[in-house]
């Protein structure tokens, strides 16, 4: 018998996050023809917001309401779904910074295989599941395997399914009585806003962007240089922020700002999923990286391998010069 | 404050390229450069500070073979008081979950208020930190960018979510944490440094001392397998651009000119 596929739906003010519907594709290869339950916790008017909206997508939602659901405290979710799941369920969430939190201590408390950050299965053959993941910031991949047949939890990342376009007249089931206690160590005290910068780069139309390749704080000062010859301005991936090189408002990724440029020129960036994150709206994409394997050059319109310090420099001197 | 920090040695991403053998068993690991994994490293910062600020100690484990004794040494080097090697035969193609039991062993052996790992290694699998967790059974948080240490067996501490935000949360201790890159600058170590820890002990523990049934970890206990290495079939990918340095940056200055970024 196929195993019961379950989709985690994360939500926001009252709406599923865009993650749903890319769950409910990526559960579709699990269960071709098979029933898939979206279940969604919370408290309150949001909660049922957000279930209505699902069971326009699937036949059964499952509604998780208690009050120490209100906020997505990974601990109590945890709590909550491993009371709640039934044996042998394969469980789908996203692998965001809710689904780190929760999915590798949820499948010790199920008893279930573990894969995270997955970006591709095979239909399962006799309850064997082949995935695929990356490795190294995407420079390989690895196929792997495990049976879930007895159920399983696997997150899989952002962008690798289709928003499924599946359409439903389904109905909320409230399972909101089999919630057992759920108190635990850990308690949600507040969201602390990031900080604005001094310059706003998700408003700007040209971005010269820096990765790691820049190698030291005292060659920002090409990008800087590239940056005004071009009319735009700087800004650059996690490493850089977290070396004190640029402020966290100049920061690309999901957990910085998400950008919308009409170009933008990535120097020395390796094209990690959580950098490419960040960046919207199609821009025209140049990337001046000295492997050509790195992965940025997959999503790049034109690529430049060459060493940043010896290219861009001459790259901005005939800018000027013209 | 008793803290032990999980560590792992992991092929170092600025010194190597990063290929797979002709067969996809494996990467080619024949030139590897190791160093402790990034995230790591602040991990072990965060827990000699804190325990610099409140008194304790830090031990540092790793799960691995005879060469992550030197990304051990690394850490006892930064300011780190003891490390211990979990090495045998038994965990050699270890899932996460058999990592994590492994570590699980190692952490009952001792009375620790907090466990540290890195949020994630070269896998980017992200799971150690918080299967450990859930197999000791103790409240956890991931991608932690501050900790702060309250009264009464408490810290607040701040998870980095999306955008940048920070989520504050209380934790009672014992807990485990997963450490986020730039909570702090991880101080740097010389070669020097890590000659002097030379005369150190660290333990080799293997499944006998741990009390550990080997086949519950490994590859016999292993519930996810690795089937193999590959490089994806290559999309259309970027035009590359080719000729002399100078060459190559007229032909972008046209394309940007295209774009109308130059005028
Ligand atoms: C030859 C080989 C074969 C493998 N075969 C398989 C397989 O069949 N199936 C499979 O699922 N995986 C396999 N792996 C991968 C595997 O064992 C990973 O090491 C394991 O999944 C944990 O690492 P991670 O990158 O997932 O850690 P993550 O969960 O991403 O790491 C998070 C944190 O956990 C801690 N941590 C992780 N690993 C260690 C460690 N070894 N010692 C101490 N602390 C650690 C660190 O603090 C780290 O920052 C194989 C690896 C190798 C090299
Ligand atoms: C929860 C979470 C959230 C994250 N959020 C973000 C985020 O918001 N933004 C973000 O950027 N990252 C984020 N990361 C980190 C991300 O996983 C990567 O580690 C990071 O994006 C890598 O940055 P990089 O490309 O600059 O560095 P690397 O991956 O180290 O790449 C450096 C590149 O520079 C090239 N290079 C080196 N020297 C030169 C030279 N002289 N000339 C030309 N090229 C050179 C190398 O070939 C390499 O491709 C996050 C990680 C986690 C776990």
């Amino acid at each position: 018998m196929a195993p019961q596929v379950f989709v985690y739906v994360a939500h926001r003010d009252g709406q599923a996050a865009d993650s749903a519907l890319e769950l409910l594709s990526a559960a579709r290869v699990l269960s071709p023809d098979g029933l898939v339950i979206a279940m969604a916790t919370g408290w309150g008017a949001e909660l049922d917001q957000v279930c209505r909206e699902m069971t326009g997508r699937c036949p059964e939602v499952w509604k998780l309401a208690h009050e120490a659901l209100a906020y997505p405290n990974a601990e109590a979710i945890r709590k909550c779904l491993s009371g709640v799941l039934p044996s042998g369920a394969v469980l789908l969430l996203a692998h965001d910074t809710l689904g780190m939190d929760l999915g590798p201590g949820l499948s010790i408390k199920l008893d279930s295989p573990f894969v995270s950050d997955v970006v591709a299965m095979d239909p399962p053959a006799d309850g064997a599941l082949k995935l695929v993941r990356e490795e190294y910031g995407g420079q390989v991949s690895t196929h792997l395997s495990c049976d879930i047949s007895g159920g399983a939890v696997l997150s899989i990342r952002s962008g690798s399914f289709p928003a499924s376009e599946e359409t439903a007249a389904g109905e909320v089931r409230d399972k909101s009585s089999d919630i057992g206690d759920l108190s635990c160590g850990r308690r949600f005290i507040k969201i602390v806003e990031a900080e604005a910068g001094d310059v706003d780069i998700t408003k700007e139309e040209i971005l010269v962007s820096v990765g790691r390749g820049i190698e030291d704080e005292d060659n920002i000062e090409i990008a800087e240089d590239l940056a005004k010859a071009l009319g735009g301005v700087v800004s650059c991936s996690r490493p850089i922020v977290d070396a004190k090189w640029l402020e966290k408002p100049r920061q690309v990724g999901t957990s910085g700002k998400t950008v919308k440029p009409k170009v933008y020129l990535a120097l020395g960036i390796s094209g990690s999923f959580q950098h490419l994150g960040g960046l919207k709206g199609n821009p025209f994409i140049v990337a001046v990286n000295k492997n050509p394997k790195a992965p940025i050059f997959q999503v790049a319109d034109v690529g430049v391998v060459d060493d940043l310090l010896e290219f861009v420099p001459l790259l901005t001197e005939r800018i000027d010069n013209q | 404050m008793e803290i032990l920090v999980c560590v792992k040695k992991v092929p170092d991403p600025a010194e190597n390229e990063i290929v797979v053998r002709r067969d996809g068993s494996d990467i080619d690991r024949d030139d590897l450069v190791y160093s402790v994994n990034e995230w790591d490293n602040y991990a072990v910062e965060e827990a000699i500070q804190l325990v610099e600020e409140h008194g304790g100690s830090v031990t540092v484990v790793s799960v691995g073979d005879e060469e992550s004794d030197e990304i051990i040494r690394r850490e006892l080097a930064m300011g780190a008081d003891a490390g211990k090697l979990l090495d045998d035969e038994a965990f050699h193609y270890s899932d996460g979950r058999g990592v994590a039991a492994i570590l699980a062993h190692a952490a009952r052996q001792a009375k620790y208020d907090l466990i540290l790992t890195g949020a994630q290694a070269e896998d980017a699998a992200a799971q150690v930190g918080g299967m450990l967790a859930a197999m000791l059974d103790v409240p956890y948080a991931s991608l932690v960018v501050r900790v702060r240490v309250l009264d009464q067996g408490k810290l607040e501490i701040a998870r980095e979510i999306d955008g940048g935000n920070l989520e504050i949360n209380q934790i009672d201790l014992p807990c485990a944490l997963s450490i986020q890159t730039g909570i702090n600058e991880p101080r740097y170590v010389g070669i020097r440094g890590i000659r002097k820890t030379a005369s150190v002990q660290v333990p080799v523990l293997g499944a006998a001392e741990l009390g550990l049934v080997p086949a519950t970890v490994g590859r016999a206990g292993a519930k996810v397998r690795k089937l193999d290495y590959f490089v994806p079939e290559l999309g259309q990918g970027a035009e590359i651009l080719q000729g002399s340095r100078e060459e190559i940056a007229d032909q972008l200055i046209a394309r940007l000119k295209g774009r109308g970024v130059i005028q």
